[in-house]
């Protein structure tokens, strides 16, 4: 046989980017789920949230495994802690509040109607996958918005995995279709694209700053947020021993995953050496200027930050640096300079943590400042001590909007061990580049309708009071047909509800013999 | 002045003027008649622009040729990246863009053996209706009153007496009509045995949509199996998801001998259709392929953009959609119903297959009129015009059917109000 067979990569045809087409579809999927889900109720929500959580919280283990085997980053224990924590841990946070029914307010003559944004685009990124597939797909849930996750494309299969079950128990549980959905093969254009469609009402963009901008960018409203770099102060008031443990536990935990890790210990000058050793003693691997300058050398390459390090653990990346710490949970490097151009105390997301002295708070409060001046503004810190005077001074002057006191950076300043709102995602502020300061909770999903009266004495306020938006009683359909059948009528006039029933009877009994004739 | 380089009109009025001299003199004149002053000129997505830049949503979709909108981008695109290629092709030959969307509707409907192309719904009828002839036989041929299969020789001959009588194409000796939903009727114009083919709208579209009613269409059919008569069904309205599968006989559990598609299979930018056919029905393309024959039946650059449009119908984001614009009509039409029950009595529906059914003998005249001033375009069902034609499309979005409905709604007092006039003046 002699066919001309094309042998070629291009298809002969060009064709239309069918990846773009479906999610593009996805999106009027999501707009009619969005519409169900606003005026849903209350019960039926909690039941849809409950069993997406449970869903979660179920093969939170199962996500744990395939998340780490899938993009190589962090540690399957502690992504159980976290898959569990952003299932039912935060719906279980959030039970007693009310995102649905109308808040009404006596005193100030308001009722809030609660108007969810409609379709929530949410960015994952690949540190911490599926805990923010199921953190964002429930506050979204909660405030009843329809969710479109566009995962990093290095977790995409985890996601859409755990997408998946999620939609699926949504649906069981009574949700519209496709209030849960997964773009399967994300790109940067597609996302892009995405995010500047406007069917989209919301971008929650949690990634690298690129992503943000891009999301900022976009035209749509987001909620985007800035990297971290978190200082962690240490005083000669606190618990030495207890310092030392939670900051271990803390950098070591999910091998310095989240972007509330410490990056760098600034302790008081008389307590560091005692710090170092209670440190040894929670398995901290204190390097000999060798061993950080091969650490240096492995973490940041000419070409910028070595992503391979990435939440792998403290005994991979010794050897990968060429020496070895075995049984070590974090490395520890001490410095000399705190200032951006030593790049141990920039942002590592992984168990390397930089160590330098400082001679007391205001020294301390600079170098602080000073090495968040690169990234990690308007993100987290963490301070030791009892002295309220230096935790307020430190609070006052680093460019941080939250710090953690005597607890881990990691799990205190994304709210797991403090009060804060527990979140994968953490708004940087108007410092780091992003229209939220908090962390991110489900009121961040929700805006209100405002019914507000005059607020003269002399003017009522309505009995609001069990009335349900969504379900009122038909007074509507009689209100609007008055204005048609005055117009049949040749004008109305009546001012009364009664003599408008008895108008339309009469009008409409006339109309149907005249029609029927 | 509105200049399109090829041929230019001062205004509205001269189109009319040439349409009058020119085209066609009474159709021009009937819409002005019944207030629709409509020259399409602009057209994207579900919106139509008259000349003078009013917009309409359209929900008369020519019967579903415009199922996905006009001018879908992706259907678009498509037959762009086809011309770069393709032309119509040549029909004596076996050709790759033939092969696959034969292959692709085929695998719509298992049971199927093969596909015949045709360039417009009135062929693949014509086709359909040769092959049945051919597969038993025999010569007559059973239809529906009211129903419509297009206007050929054959199809037109199946129809209505409007679209026959003029023409004397009429041939009562061999075209057999029966009423719809009647399965007595049905069973005594196939118990003579001498029938080729009993040809259906799975739900007949220009008498208004009537549902066929529980267990006919299956009744039908076995009456077809009883008498060795073959089942057509006409999908041209009711195939291509909108009945909520890709074939409306799907929905019914009714397995024809052949069906019949067209319209919607172009995407609304390249005609064409396809008769689909049983082993049996399919015999003389064993025999003398070239039997029937035409230039433009499937026409290379419509298979692509056919295939492409398949593929869509395909997406469970599309089927999720159609379901979605489906419950929505369902539930806003029953609460328009409930406020403006004194004039719109009834709905027929299927998927996003609707009958808007007012109590007037004309009364879907008024209502299409009133819809229209309100921008919205909906036509009346030709043989039954109590009946409204509504006809959302498989990607119409949340936002656009709440418009619709809104529309709607501000639309009825002038529904009420013309079919007051109407009724005065009867």
């Amino acid at each position: 046989m002699a066919d001309a067979a094309k042998v070629t990569d291009q298809p002969l045809l060009d064709v239309p980017d069918v990846v773009w087409q479906r999610a593009s579809m996805k999106l009027d999927g999501a707009r009619w789920a969005a519409g169900k889900l606003a005026v849903t109720g209350r019960a039926e929500i909690t039941g849809i949230v409950d069993a997406v959580a449970d869903a979660g919280h179920a093969r939170a283990r199962h996500y744990a495994e395939a998340a780490v085997s899938e993009t190589g980053y962090g540690v399957v224990e502690h992504k159980v802690i976290k898959n569990e924590a952003c299932s039912r841990g935060v719906v279980d946070l959030y039970r007693d509040e009310d995102f649905v029914a109308p808040r009404i307010d006596d005193a100030r003559k308001i009722v809030e109607l609660p108007r969810p944004a409609g379709v929530v685009l949410a960015l994952i990124p690949v540190t911490n996958p599926v805990a923010t597939v199921f953190f964002k797909t429930l506050l979204a849930l909660m405030t009843r918005n329809a969710v479109i996750l566009c995962p990093h494309p290095a977790a995409r299969k985890v996601c859409a995995e755990a997408a998946h079950a999620l939609a699926d128990a949504a649906h069981k549980a009574g949700a519209p279709e496709n209030a849960i959905q997964v773009i399967e093969e994300p790109t940067i254009p597609l996302i892009e694209k995405l995010m500047a469609d406007s069917r989209v009402d919301l971008i929650v963009a949690t990634g690298g700053p690129s992503v943000v901008r891009a999301a900022y960018r976009s035209g749509t409203p987001a909620l985007g947020v800035g990297p971290g770099n978190a200082p962690v102060l240490v005083d000669d008031t606190c618990d030495l021993k207890a310092a030392a443990r939670r900051i271990v536990a803390s950098k070591s935990f999910d091998n310095s995953i989240l972007c509330t890790n410490e990056s760098t210990v600034l302790a008081f000058a008389g307590i560091a050496d005692r710090l170092l050793d209670e440190m040894k003693v929670a398995k901290a691997h204190i390097c000999t200027p060798e061993q950080t300058q091969k650490l240096r050398d492995l973490l940041f390459t000419d070409d910028g930050f070595n992503t391979a390090v990435i939440g792998k653990d403290a005994d991979w990346i010794a050897r990968e640096a060429g020496f070895s710490a075995p049984g070590a949970k974090i490395l520890v490097t001490p410095v000399d300079l705190v200032q951006p151009e030593e790049r141990l105390v920039r942002e590592k997301l992984c168990p390397v943590l930089a160590f330098a002295r400082v001679t007391g708070i205001d020294q301390g409060i600079s170098a602080a400042r000073s090495m968040m001046r690169h990234t990690g503004k308007g993100h987290s810190a963490a301070i030791h001590s009892s002295d309220e005077r230096n935790i307020m001074a430190f609070s006052a002057a680093v460019p941080a909007l939250r710090v953690a006191v005597n607890a881990g950076c990691s799990l205190g300043a994304s709210g797991f061990e403090t009060h804060l709102g527990p979140s994968m995602t953490i708004g940087t502020g108007f410092a780091g580049g992003s229209s939220i300061g908090d962390n991110l909770t489900p009121h961040h999903f929700v805006q209100f309708a405002r019914i507000a009266y005059n607020k003269e004495a002399d003017v009522a306020f309505g009995a609001f009071e069990g009335l349900d938006p969504h379900d009122l009683p038909r007074l509507a359909s009689i209100a609007t047909a008055q204005p048609q059948l005055s117009l049949l009528a040749g004008g109305g006039g009546a001012d009364s509800d009664a003599v408008r029933r008895e108008l339309r009877k009469i009008i409409l009994e006339e109309l149907n013999a005249v029609l029927a004739a | 002045m509105f200049d399109y380089g090829l041929f230019r009109f001062a205004d509205k009025q001269e189109l009319f003027d040439k349409s009058i001299r020119f085209w066609n003199p009474d159709k021009t004149k009937f819409w002005q008649g019944v207030g629709v002053d409509l020259v399409i000129d602009r057209r994207e997505g579900y919106c139509l622009y008259d000349m003078s830049g009013r917009r309409l949503i359209d929900l008369h979709l020519n019967g579903g040729t415009y199922n996905f909108g006009h001018r879908h981008p992706e259907l678009v695109d498509t037959l762009k990246g086809a011309l770069d290629y393709f032309d119509m092709g040549n029909h004596w030959f076996p050709s790759v863009a033939r092969a696959a969307l034969s292959e692709e509707l085929i695998g719509t409907a298992p049971g199927m053996k093969y596909a015949i192309f045709g360039a417009g719904g009135a062929e693949a009828v014509e086709i359909a209706l040769k092959s049945a002839r051919y597969a038993t036989q025999r010569r007559k041929i059973v239809s529906i009153i009211k129903g419509y299969h297009g206007h050929s020789g054959l199809s037109v001959a199946t129809g209505d007496e409007r679209f026959t009588k003029l023409f004397l194409a009429d041939r009562p000796d061999e075209f057999v009509q029966v009423p719809f939903n009647d399965i007595d009727a049905m069973e005594r114009a196939l118990a003579g045995g001498d029938v080729a083919a009993l040809i259906m709208e799975t739900i007949p579209a220009t008498y208004g949509f009537p549902m066929p009613q529980e267990g006919y269409l299956n009744a039908c059919k076995a009456l077809c199996e009883k008498y060795g008569t073959m089942y057509i069904a006409d999908e041209v309205q009711t195939g291509l998801m909108r009945t909520g599968e890709m074939w409306g006989w799907q929905t019914y559990g009714v397995e024809p001998d052949i069906f019949v598609t067209a319209k919607g299979l172009g995407g609304g930018i390249y005609p064409i259709s396809a008769a689909v056919v049983n082993e049996k029905c399919g015999g003389w393309l064993e025999v003398d392929g070239a039997a029937h024959i035409s230039t433009s039946g499937g026409a290379e650059l419509g298979c692509i953009v056919a295939h492409k449009a398949l593929e869509m119908l395909r997406r469970p984001e599309l089927v999720a959609n159609v379901h979605a614009v489906t419950r929505f009509f369902a539930d806003g039409m029953a609460d328009m119903m409930q406020r403006h029950g004194d004039i719109f009595v009834g709905v027929r529906q299927k998927g996003v297959v609707l009958g808007l059914e007012f109590d007037h003998p004309e009364g879907a005249v008024s209502v299409s009129r009133a819809l229209y001033e309100h921008g919205v375009w909906a036509i009346f069902s030709s043989l039954d015009k109590r009946v409204l034609q509504f006809k959302p499309g498989v990607l119409l979005s949340a936002d656009m059917c709440q418009e619709i409905l809104d529309r709607f709604d501000a639309a009825m007092p002038r529904a009420r109000a013309l079919l007051h006039e109407l009724s005065k003046a009867a």
